[in-house]
């Protein structure tokens, strides 16, 4: 089993983590008509607001609290009271998702019990729902975040007590390592087994980048919030990443839905695993364009594993997006020679490297020497220039770079694409030659090694 | 932070906006604008010291709190280096919930002992975030024991996040300069044309546009604050002989301080515009042949300015009778909006209306002697009142940071990016004619014909 570690220092340097409230605000940007919230000091949400503005190049609607000196002291209940009807006023949202941040749960406020007798005091907010998420900066980060607020979305908004079930109806909840472009792909494949998904939360509907006719100051797309009741009535769960356990467990206690929890949907065998269990939920066979689609991964992956083959990586990503990047990097021949994530899950238990260390990018950075690849997000950057190492930037946030968001990366297709873009670096790391590399020890004489492709 | 300080912060009866105003008025001096809870933008008095002191280049900056400060704002302003890169490396105490019980001062003090031992930098700034402000660590203690202990000079930087805006970060930056840092070195040389800059932080090497012209005028800048700047650099400011303070309100409170402390005059000025540039220069010559720079320095800066004033507008011909008439929004809560609206007017643009949200009311009356008694001028604009305004096609193109660029963007609106993180450099004459790349390249990009165009099988709907 792999080793999880600290990286026992008494400073982080170059954090790898994102905040646990910009994870909340995330997820609930996967619901139709809804702001999100943060409970704190409007620098809280200026940062997380400006980051996935420039991660998902798109308008981001986050509001704040905007908690002064004084509210931070006395507590800031009439903050949220204040916030949320200017909210209502302004943009009258289906669904206000509420972040608590660091600064109001050091105060030790009673979100949740403020929260109820505001509500006794509004009752014209009848018809609007709000969600309160707890997650203060202080413990873990984005990945915890997200699931957090999709927890707490399952808690105030789906019924207890079992439904009639539909059959053909079956529940999604994606983890925050899956990219809009993903969550499209995942719901295409399962309604290609007849099945009737609903996804929460939906980022493929709200952030996949589209240009709406009008102006709307919530989000437009996602998962709408009528939906979210029924998930009582679905057949099943299918909880992507282990961060989405502890919400398909929820539903399950509250609604007697069963559940199954994925991995990681990128690998062939893992989409192997995946297509059988929608096979025996919709008692379908598999169908045709995804046998083709299975062909052609595999002859990416002869095509492409001589590249892949001895290349050391190093790697750094919340721990459900490691575990499935890692997992795909030794199922093509890698050795990860350096793992680095940002908060503790047991998905990293599963990481196919010795140690994986809950650190930062120093960390990464001090162990990646004589590495070929280094894989984090945007931020890897100054690792990359330092050590000279090419960067495959992956998770959030992803700045410098066009169409993340739409990005695949699951499934057969995902798999051979990632491939593609993942060889493609390789390759050019080798000084652009064409020929198949066989480890570090050869590359000095890359003439020869050239050599077989030229036979061929 | 105490209620004191920060009274003491926005008391500035030197400065020239206050005393334009009404006596009642200034007493107040600028406090900061109320924010409304579920209606506010903008960042906070963290980021505002951030953004004020990062571009010390070779300093280590560390940030005392929960991951969220430092982590998600980390390395994302494009303030430029000329040597060191330490400033861009994030250093941050990264708070747990136990430090949150117990106390952040140890893990302070072994944070900071690291950062030193590992970089021995010349100094370490530590800001304070709103949870050790809230749980009452006294981070000053800890610096002057960290200074005493590790040799190093180690500067509190008292702006946590709930105290207020980005503007009252920017100020208690200077505050922090001005208490431990400036004046604790001197310099080995000094010249009669020496001159500190404030307010300039080298986004996208913007000083690095201005430099060349005072090194021709044998003017030396012996200190940015902040821009490409060195630590002992800023160190030694109050030996510099004259003050030019670049984004007016942020730090002129800084330079009030050095002119009655030190006796160093300052001056506000722009380096957005030729004239606004050659303005600056003229200023810059005559206040320190003022201060006992030689006389002959007046000529030389006329002959530069005429010298660089042909050339910038002879680079500018072939933009000129594209630019000219069409109409511009400008949004921007970083560059001074006066003058970027004189700089936009000497490409012929007409600017339609802009925000003033961190002006004053002597901005505001030079915006009105440049833009006229129509002009508008606005606040914080609702998202959706802009939307409306582009999508009317009320302007041909928007000036604005990134906050707002893709509401531009989705309503197939030319943008130019105009705030830190910027990649074009728009300062002096050489900027400005990047200045004019920037927009006319926007503007006339084949692909708005292309967008903006209606599918074929909507226009076919259109007709039956």
């Amino acid at each position: 089993m792999t080793r999880i570690s600290g990286n026992g220092k008494a400073v982080t340097v170059n954090p790898a983590r994102s905040s646990a409230p910009l994870g909340g605000a995330m997820a609930f940007l996967g619901v139709d008509r809804c702001l999100p919230l943060f409970h704190g000091s409007q620098g809280c949400t200026a940062f997380a607001l400006v980051l996935m503005v420039r991660h998902f190049r798109e308008a981001i609607p986050l509001q704040t609290t905007a908690m002064g000196e004084l509210n931070a002291i006395l507590g800031g209940a009439e903050n949220v009271e204040e916030a949320i009807c200017n909210i209502r006023d302004r943009a009258a949202p289906r669904l206000i998702g509420i972040c608590s941040t660091a600064l109001t749960e050091t105060r030790g406020e009673d979100a949740f019990g403020d929260l109820k007798m505001m509500r006794e005091r509004h009752p014209e907010w009848a018809g609007m729902n709000l969600v309160l998420a707890s997650t203060p900066d202080y413990t873990g980060g984005l990945q915890d975040g997200w699931a957090k607020a999709v927890e707490a979305m399952i808690a105030a908004l789906v019924p207890d007590g079992p439904a009639d079930q539909s059959p053909i109806q079956v529940n999604i909840l994606p983890g925050s390592h899956l990219t809009p472009g993903d969550v499209e792909e995942l719901r295409e494949t399962v309604a290609a087994f007849g099945l009737d998904p609903i996804v929460l939360p939906d980022l493929s509907g709200s952030l996949d980048g589209h240009v709406p006719v009008e102006y709307v100051p919530t989000t437009l797309g996602g998962t709408p919030v009528d939906d979210i009741p029924h998930m009582r009535a679905s057949a099943v769960t299918l909880a992507i990443g282990e961060q989405m356990r502890p919400a398909a467990e929820l539903l399950e206690r509250r609604t007697g839905v069963p559940f199954q929890v994925f991995d990681r949907l990128t690998g062939l065998k893992p989409v192997d695993t995946f297509l059988t269990a929608l096979s025996g939920i919709s008692g379908r066979p598999v169908p045709a364009r995804f046998r083709r689609q299975r062909s052609q991964l595999i002859d990416a992956m002869l095509d492409g594993h001589f590249y892949f083959a001895g290349q050391h990586i190093a790697i750094a990503a919340d721990p459900d997006l490691l575990l499935a990047l890692s997992g795909f990097l030794a199922d093509m021949g890698c050795t990860i020679q350096a793992a680095v994530s940002t908060t503790s899950s047991p998905a990293l238990e599963r990481v196919p490297t010795d140690t994986v260390v809950i650190g930062d990018l120093d960390d990464l950075e001090q162990a990646a020497d004589g590495c070929d690849l280094i894989v984090a997000h945007s931020h890897g950057r100054q690792a990359a220039q330092r050590t000279g190492i090419p960067l495959y930037r992956v998770g959030f946030p992803v700045f410098d770079r066009l169409g993340v968001a739409n990005r695949v990366s699951i499934g057969y297709r995902g798999t051979r694409d990632l491939i593609f873009r993942v060889g493609n670096i390789l390759i050019e790391g080798h000084d652009g030659h064409e020929g198949p590399s066989h480890g570090n020890e050869e590359r000095a004489h890359d003439g020869i090694v050239d050599a077989p492709l030229a036979a061929d | 932070m105490g209620r004191q300080t920060r009274a003491a912060v926005f008391q500035q009866p030197g400065c020239a906006i206050n005393q334009a105003k009404p006596e009642h008025q200034r007493a107040k001096g600028c406090s900061p604008r109320t924010l409304i809870p579920g209606a506010a933008a903008g960042g906070c008095a963290f980021d505002g010291s951030k953004i004020a002191l990062q571009p010390i280049t070779d300093a280590a900056h560390l940030v005392h709190g929960p991951l969220a400060c430092e982590g998600n704002s980390w390395d994302s302003r494009n303030a430029q280096s000329s040597g060191p890169t330490l400033y861009r490396t994030g250093f941050t105490t990264d708070m747990t919930e136990m430090d949150v019980i117990q106390g952040g001062e140890r893990k302070l003090y072994r944070a900071i002992k690291a950062v030193v031992e590992r970089e021995k930098p010349p100094a370490v700034f530590v800001y304070t975030t709103c949870v050790p402000a809230l749980i009452g660590d006294d981070v000053e203690a800890v610096c002057a024991a960290a200074t005493e202990r590790l040799g190093t000079p180690v500067i509190p930087v008292n702006a946590p996040g709930f105290v207020g805006s980005k503007n009252l970060g920017n100020r208690l930056a200077g505050d922090a300069l001005m208490k431990h840092v400036i004046g604790t070195v001197e310099p080995e040389w000094r010249t009669t044309r020496d001159v500190l800059i404030i307010g300039e932080y080298n986004v996208s090497g913007e000083l690095w546009q201005i430099t060349p012209l005072l090194k021709r005028l044998g003017i030396r800048v012996l200190a940015s604050i902040s821009g490409d700047a060195r630590y002992r650099e800023v160190a030694m400011a109050h030996r510099a002989r004259a003050t030019m303070v670049v984004c007016s309100q942020a730090m002129v409170a800084l330079a009030r301080s050095l002119q009655e402390k030190y006796g160093i005059p300052y001056f506000e000025g722009s380096f957005h515009g030729i004239g606004e540039t050659s303005a600056a220069l003229m200023r810059m010559a005559t206040l320190l042949v003022q201060q006992g720079a030689p006389p002959s320095l007046i000529g030389l800066a006329q002959d530069l300015i005429a010298e660089e004033e042909a050339r910038a507008w002879e680079r500018l011909d072939p933009f000129l009778p594209r630019l000219a008439g069409k109409r511009v929004l400008l949004y921007s809560g970083g560059v001074k909006s006066w003058s970027m609206i004189s700089a936009l007017q000497e490409l012929g643009m007409v600017v339609i209306g802009t925000s003033v949200r961190k002006s004053t009311e002597d901005d505001k009356d030079r915006i009105r002697d440049l833009m006229g008694e129509d002009a508008e001028m606005f606040g914080q604009i609702p998202a959706k009142e802009l939307w409306r305004r582009l999508t009317n096609g009320e302007a041909d193109i928007l000036l604005s940071g990134g906050r707002t660029q893709f509401t531009a963007l989705k309503t197939k609106t030319p943008w130019v990016d105009v705030n830190q993180e910027r990649h074009h450099a728009y300062a002096g004459y050489v900027g400005m004619a990047n200045l004019a790349r920037q927009i006319d390249s926007a503007l006339y990009h084949p692909i708005w014909d292309q967008v903006r165009a209606p599918a074929p099988w909507d226009v076919e709907d259109e007709t039956p």
